[in-house]
Parts: C-alpha cells; sequence; structure tokens
C-alpha cells in the first residue's frame, strides 16, 4: 500500500516488468567495479575515517566512531574489582552468546573444558539470529572448495589471510554436516539433495538455507544444545574489560551486570572473544540492520590489551535495507529476493545493474543511482531504489515467495505491503564488519597467548568484503575452532598473578598522544533514548 | 509534531509521533531499553508486549519491534516468561511421541481453548502444532512451528502450562536431525575433504600469485 507520491514510479515499475524479467543485465567488468566502488562507496570516503594515534595499529585508518572508542577510557580502574578473590574461575570463558559463541562453547565442552559463556543480553541476541538468506558449501559435485575459495577471495577484493579462507572452504561441509546432525532444518529436496541457490558473486549455486530464517534456526538449535549441555549462561552481563596474568597472558574479564552495574571478576585459563559486530555504531549515519548490541566491544577489549586489528577500516553496507515503509528502516531484506529472481530498478522502471554483483559493488551502485545518476525513488527518510519482488512469481511460480522468504512477506506485510504483488524500496544499510582482531588458523589472537576469538570480531578470513552465507559458515567453523583449541590449549595453562596493568597503560598512552576524550568503553549499547531514529 | 498519539507505558501517559513502533516509542519517551530489546526485526522474541486499546474488551499480544502505536494503547512489555526447557541428548532420544510423553506430559492436558493461538506474535496455529505434537507427527509440528520466535506469550495465556516453543524447538530438531532424507551429496564430500581429494588444488591456491588468481577469478564460468 503506497501512497499518492509512489504512484507514477510504481506504474513505470509495473509496465516494465515482463520485459524486465526476460532481460539478462550484463556482468559489470573488473575496471568498472573498481572505479563504482572508488567513486560511491562509503569505505572510499577519507573525511569519515581517522588515524589512531595509539596502540598495535597506530596509523591505520579506521572509521571515526570506532577511533573514538578504540582510543576511550576504561569503564573502570584497577581497583574497582578484588582480582584475588574471583567471582568466577573456568577453564574457558566465552564472551558472547551468539553463534560462534555458543558453536565455541559446544566445542570446548565436548573437549572437557569446564566452560561459561557470558553475555550481555540474552543467549541468541545476536546478528547470529538475524541472518536471513543462507549459509555456503561447497558440497554438490560441480563445485568444490578451491572453487569456494577463488570465489570469496575475488569477492574480498584478493585480501583475506588465505589460511583462515583454506580454513573456512574445507571445513565447510563440516559444518553444515554438524549442523543437520544437531537438528536443523535445512531444505532439502525429497531425495535429501540441499535446496541450494546463488548470492551475490558466487559461481556455484553453493547458498544452503533454512526458508529465510536461515540464521535464526540455526542460532536457536545451538543455544538449545547449549542448554542441554548444562553449559552456564550467564546474561545480562557485559564483559567490560579483560584481565591479563602477570605473563601477559589472557586469563579472564571484569564483567558488569547490566542492570545492577554489579562488578564481578572472571578468572580463565583462555577467553574467546565471540562479541560480533558494530552495526549499532552507525557509522557514517547510516541505518543497521544488526541487533541492539552491535557495539564492536570484542574489539575494543581486544584493542586495549593489545591485540592487532585486521581491515578495521572496511565494513559492509548490505545493499537492500529497507528504506519505506519508516518503521523498518534499515531492517535487512535478504539478498535471497534477489536470488530468487528480483531485480534491482530505478525510478524510471529500468533495471540499472546485474542484481547478483557482490555487495560493495551493488550497494556504490544503488548510491549512484540515487545520487549522481538521480534516479532514486524520494522516501520520507532520503532516496531509495524499488526492489521488485513480484518478478520472483513470475520465474518461480505462484507461492514461491510464501515458501522461500516467508518472513520477508511478514516483516511487510506487517506494514499493508504485500511484497508478491508490490515491489518494495531499498537502500544500502550498514550490515557487517568485514575487519576485526586478527588471528592465526586456530583461532588465537596473533599476539595475545590464550586469546581466542571466532565470528564477526575476527578480520581477515573474507578480506575487504564478504560473500553473502560466508558469515553464517564463519561464525559456526570459527567458533568450532576456537572451541576445539581453547578447550585444548586450557589443560597446558598456569594462570599466572591476575592484572588490570593495562587499564593505566593505556591511560598514559591517551595522554601522552595528546587525545583529549571524555568517551568510555566498551560503549555496550547504543543511545536511543528521547530520539526518533533507532 | 504531527500526528502525536497518547499512549500508556506501564499506566503512564506519554505524547509520541504516531507512526512509530511501540519499541521506538519507549525510547523516545525516554527509555534506555536493555531487557525487551534484541533483534529490532521480529526475529528473536525479545521484546513481547501486551496491550489493551483504551475502550476494547480484548487484550492483544505484539512484538514491540514490528507494532505501531495507536492512540490509548496501555503498554507492559514481557521481556521474560519462564519457559520449562526439558534437558535432553539429542543422541539418544526415542524418535515417536513417547519423548513428548517423557519430557513435555503436560501437552495431553491441552483443553483445546485456543487462547496460545489467538496470543500468537506471529499468527502461528500453536495449537495445532501441539496437536501434532501429541501425535508423535514431528514434521508437521515442525512445519506448522518454524516461524515461532519463542517469545512466550503463547504459554503465559495457557491454561494447561504448557511451554508451547519449547515443545515446538524438541520437534524441529528431531524433524532435522532423523526425519528429513539425509544428504548424499553432503556425506560424500565430508568424506572427499577427509581423503585429501582437494588438498593439491588448495595447496596450489596457497601458493599462486595475486595476479594469476585475478585472472582465474575474472574469467569464472557462472553457472546458470
Amino acid at each position: 500500500m503506497y501512497s499518492e507520491k509512489f504512484q507514477k514510479s510504481l506504474a513505470a515499475v509495473e509496465a516494465a516488468r515482463d520485459k524486465n524479467v526476460a532481460m539478462e543485465p550484463v556482468r559489470m567488468t573488473a575496471q568498472q567495479k573498481t572505479d563504482l566502488l572508488a567513486a560511491y562507496h562509503p569505505d572510499y570516503r577519507q573525511d569519515q575515517f581517522e588515524e589512531l594515534k595509539i596502540g598495535p595499529n597506530k596509523g591505520n585508518k579506521v572509521p571515526k566512531e570506532l577511533a573514538a572508542i578504540l582510543q576511550a577510557h576504561s569503564r573502570i580502574t584497577a581497583d574497582s574489582v578484588d582480582l584475588e578473590n574471583p567471582d568466577y574461575d573456568v577453564d574457558v570463558l566465552v564472551i558472547g552468546g551468539g553463534g560462534a559463541g555458543s558453536s565455541a562453547a559446544i566445542e570446548a565442552h565436548e573437549a572437557g573444558a569446564n566452560v561459561m559463556i557470558v553475555t550481555k543480553l540474552r543467549i541468541g541476541d545476536a546478528n547470529t539470529m538475524m541472518a536471513e538468506g543462507g549459509i555456503q558449501a561447497a558440497d554438490k559435485p560441480n563445485d568444490s572448495p578451491a572453487i569456494h575459495f577463488v570465489d570469496a577471495f575475488g569477492g574480498g577484493h584478493f585480501a583475506a589471510k588465505r589460511e583462515l579462507l583454506q580454513k573456512l572452504v574445507c571445513d565447510a561441509p563440516e559444518a553444515i554436516k554438524w549442523l543437520s546432525e544437531l537438528g536443523v532444518e535445512f531444505d532439502k529436496a525429497e531425495d535429501g539433495t540441499m535446496i541450494t541457490t546463488h548470492g551475490g558473486g558466487t559461481s556455484r549455486k553453493r547458498m544452503h538455507a533454512a526458508k529465510d530464517y536461515s540464521g535464526a534456526e540455526i542460532m536457536r538449535t545451538l543455544r538449545d544444545e547449549v542448554f542441554n549441555r548444562g553449559i552456564p549462561v550467564v546474561d545480562f552481563t557485559a564483559a567490560i574489560e579483560l584481565i591479563l596474568d602477570e605473563n601477559g597472558n589472557a586469563a579472564g574479564a571484569v564483567l558488569m551486570n547490566m542492570e545492577t552495574k554489579e562488578l564481578m571478576v572472571a578468572k580463565a585459563k583462555t577467553v574467546i572473544i565471540s562479541t560480533g559486530g558494530a552495526g549499532r555504531m552507525h557509522y557514517q549515519g547510516f541505518p543497521t540492520s544488526n541487533h541492539y548490541g552491535a557495539t564492536a566491544d570484542g574489539l575494543v577489549l581486544g584493542y586495549r590489551v593489545g591485540a592487532k586489528l585486521l581491515y578495521a577500516e572496511t565494513l559492509q553496507y548490505h545493499p537492500t535495507g529497507a528504506a519505506y515503509p519508516e518503521q523498518i528502516f534499515g531492517a535487512l531484506v535478504t539478498e535471497k529476493v534477489r536470488s530468487l529472481g528480483a531485480k534491482l530498478v530505478n525510478v524510471n522502471g529500468e533495471v540499472f545493474m546485474h542484481p547478483l554483483e557482490t555487495r560493495d559493488v551493488t550497494a556504490a551502485s544503488i548510491i549512484r543511482e540515487c545520487s549522481d545518476r538521480n534516479n532514486g525513488v524520494e522516501t520520507d527518510d532520503g532516496l531509495a531504489v524499488w526492489l521488485d519482488t513480484p518478478m520472483i512469481e513470475k520465474i518461480g511460480g505462484e507461492g514461491t515467495i510464501e515458501k522461500r522468504i516467508p518472513a520477508m512477506m511478514r516483516m511487510f506485510g506487517q506494514f499493508g505491503i504485500d511484497i508478491r504483488k508490490e515491489p518494495i524500496l531499498v537502500y544500502p544499510t550498514l550490515h557487517y564488519q568485514n575487519g576485526g582482531l586478527d588471528i592465526t588458523p586456530d583461532g588465537m589472537t596473533t599476539n595475545i597467548k590464550n586469546l581466542f576469538v571466532a565470528g564477526e570480531a575476527v578480520g581477515g578470513i573474507h578480506g575487504k568484503n564478504r560473500l553473502m552465507g560466508n558469515s553464517l559458515l564463519d561464525i559456526i567453523v570459527f567458533g568450532r575452532i576456537a572451541g576445539k583449541s581453547a578447550g585444548a590449549t586450557y589443560k597446558n595453562v598456569n594462570v599466572g598473578k591476575l592484572t588490570l596493568d593495562h587499564i593505566a597503560k593505556f591511560e598514559k598512552e591517551i595522554a601522552d598522544a595528546g587525545i583529549e576524550t571524555e568517551t568510555v568503553s566498551p560503549k555496550l549499547l547504543p543511545d536511543y533514548a528521547r530520539k526518533v531514529n533507532g | 509534531m504531527e500526528n502525536m498519539v497518547n499512549i500508556f507505558l506501564y499506566g503512564k501517559k506519554y505524547s509520541v509521533p504516531g507512526n512509530l513502533t511501540i519499541m521506538k516509542a519507549m525510547e523516545y519517551a525516554g527509555y534506555q531499553l536493555v531487557r525487551g530489546c534484541g533483534c529490532r526485526n521480529g526475529f528473536c522474541g525479545a521484546c513481547a508486549t501486551i496491550y489493551r486499546i483504551k475502550g476494547d474488551k480484548e487484550l492483544k499480544a505484539c512484538l514491540a519491534c514490528e507494532t505501531k502505536v495507536a492512540d490509548n494503547m496501555y503498554i507492559a512489555t514481557l521481556p521474560f516468561f519462564p519457559l520449562v526447557k526439558e534437558v535432553y541428548d539429542i543422541n539418544k532420544i526415542p524418535v515417536d511421541q513417547t519423548v513428548m510423553m517423557q519430557l513435555y506430559p503436560e501437552i495431553y492436558a491441552c483443553i483445546g481453548c485456543n487462547a496460545c493461538t489467538k496470543a500468537c506474535t506471529k499468527k502461528l496455529n500453536v495449537m495445532q502444532y501441539i496437536a501434532y505434537a501429541q501425535r508423535g507427527d514431528f514434521e508437521k509440528c515442525a512445519e506448522e512451528s518454524f516461524d515461532c520466535v519463542m517469545c512466550g506469550v503463547c504459554s503465559s495465556r495457557c491454561p494447561a502450562g504448557i511451554s508451547h516453543p519449547q515443545v515446538a524447538m524438541l520437534a524441529r530438531r528431531i524433524n532435522g536431525k532423523y526425519l528429513a532424507p539425509d544428504c548424499g551429496h553432503l556425506n560424500d564430500r565430508v568424506q572427499e575433504i577427509k581423503d585429501g581429494t582437494f588438498n593439491d588444488l588448495i595447496e596450489a591456491l596457497m601458493q599462486k600469485p595475486i595476479e594469476e588468481i585475478k585472472e582465474l577469478y575474472n574469467n569464472r564460468e557462472i553457472e546458470k
């Protein structure tokens, strides 16, 4: 149900639909993509970045908002807590209760470790829950891990750490099998063949899905398994500072109850950071598809004790965030909508690109359409382009939308838009943190011993852009790796005397660099009180 | 501001823009949410909410993140509901209705009032999927409950004390693990990787100069 002002453009989209369904748009050349990104992708706007003055990545540029929390004060001082009397003492401390943290906890438990999850909201309040489209794995006869490798490496602009990408693609089929055996319901044909589709930038149809609730289905299954195993989950409790031991190795975290603000000490032989992404930092003022707690906490915790970041300057703007109605502004419209045949159409009803270019290229192309080319559709919140969803049923037949993307149908249906009959309006939304903490293939940070990282808080697996379906894959693959590694490592760890000396040291660096700031971090939650948008 | 409406948060009156969701309206009013807010997008079930429009006898349930405010809406959030989650070993459970009799026997005390279905924030046919679970028809229970976000509103209305979302969760795991057809090509590929079938190909990629991989990437054959 679109108001009067959209009708003229809507009529153009409808009039051109049959012609647009039939056409096969050409893909861009490598040079065209490079030029487009440089001119329109938000990662290339130099004035939105700031050089870090302190810490292991001194001299690197990161988004301004990230620089502010990386170079901020701790929420505590060393004497805020009593390190001699820890409230918890475990083998493996998992910080973050999303898909990566849950996978890690299950594997560490399987290895015999005394493992505990702390999470600032509830277990499952994570971007994993919101991943709609699917999970990649090269398990069909016409595909191979090597082809998957080339797709992901190219899609990430040839910047991925190859030894991490190797793990990702080679462990992928096993990850799908592991999930299946836990009871995750993948879309299958009657003979058991996986129903798979393309994602932007894939050369084979290797996107496995559970309708368009792929992440939710995986997350709720992992959560159920965590509970079945009796792994303690300390919820509404944030890690606000890592604890090192006298040898400089990770040895626990200071925890804060989100409601009572009580501080506690968790001592641990190994620590796994699985805190997820950063969408709620709203870099460059973009809306986000991310969950409420996505505030880059893990990057802050790690950076303050000296762990290195990789590619923290690269973010993923998902090309299709909902641009209308206002109530779901910024919410994710899964790429699967385009995998199933919907094309991107401008205000005049013209298809302006191949719908399955990589995400960064697609986002840049939409931004170009809405800026210099002046072909955007005006909404209350800015400009947008059409994503012509009725094409899906013209191609796949009536009922395809309800069967394959029911969550999308429901989300727009809630506000009176029937996506089977009407197209939807989209604009890029801040979606994924490509960069993060630098790790080795066993999941440990490159320079802090016994500190592991998994999931979106890792940098380097995908390079500088990520393909659809490779993040659900990475949280499972690297979550399991971190859990297994920590589950083996702790057996040989003798924790030395606990210290929080790094806080004062970092404060001195802030002062010496002449940084004047009142910001404290990690941020934990965005501040939307008394604001209209959020 | 145009189109303001009056809402009542836990009974207290606030004036908010009428196009906001309940969640955004709470924030507009000044709440800094900790509980009752997760994905903000209808997937996680954190923001279960009950409301009544003044003068209307019917109590309604919704997710605060995807429901617009209305004038004279009385709102109370339900950020936590004590569902009963029984623990089990997924590798050692019977795959018929005896598992339900053992773990969730209260489902057989359903009196058919259908309050669960009426309350569902996702408009699912909750009583129907419980009926499937009673019969051990886990495939149908899984299908019917698939969109469940486990917000717990159904259970808050149930006179028999059933934890519907947890019953459905069990049914879906049984369906995914035991009843869905086994995937031959997946098993084959896992074995091939264990056998090292792709080691040479991958090793070659690990060493290849960037320019050569670019060549490979830019000239890939893309499956139609």
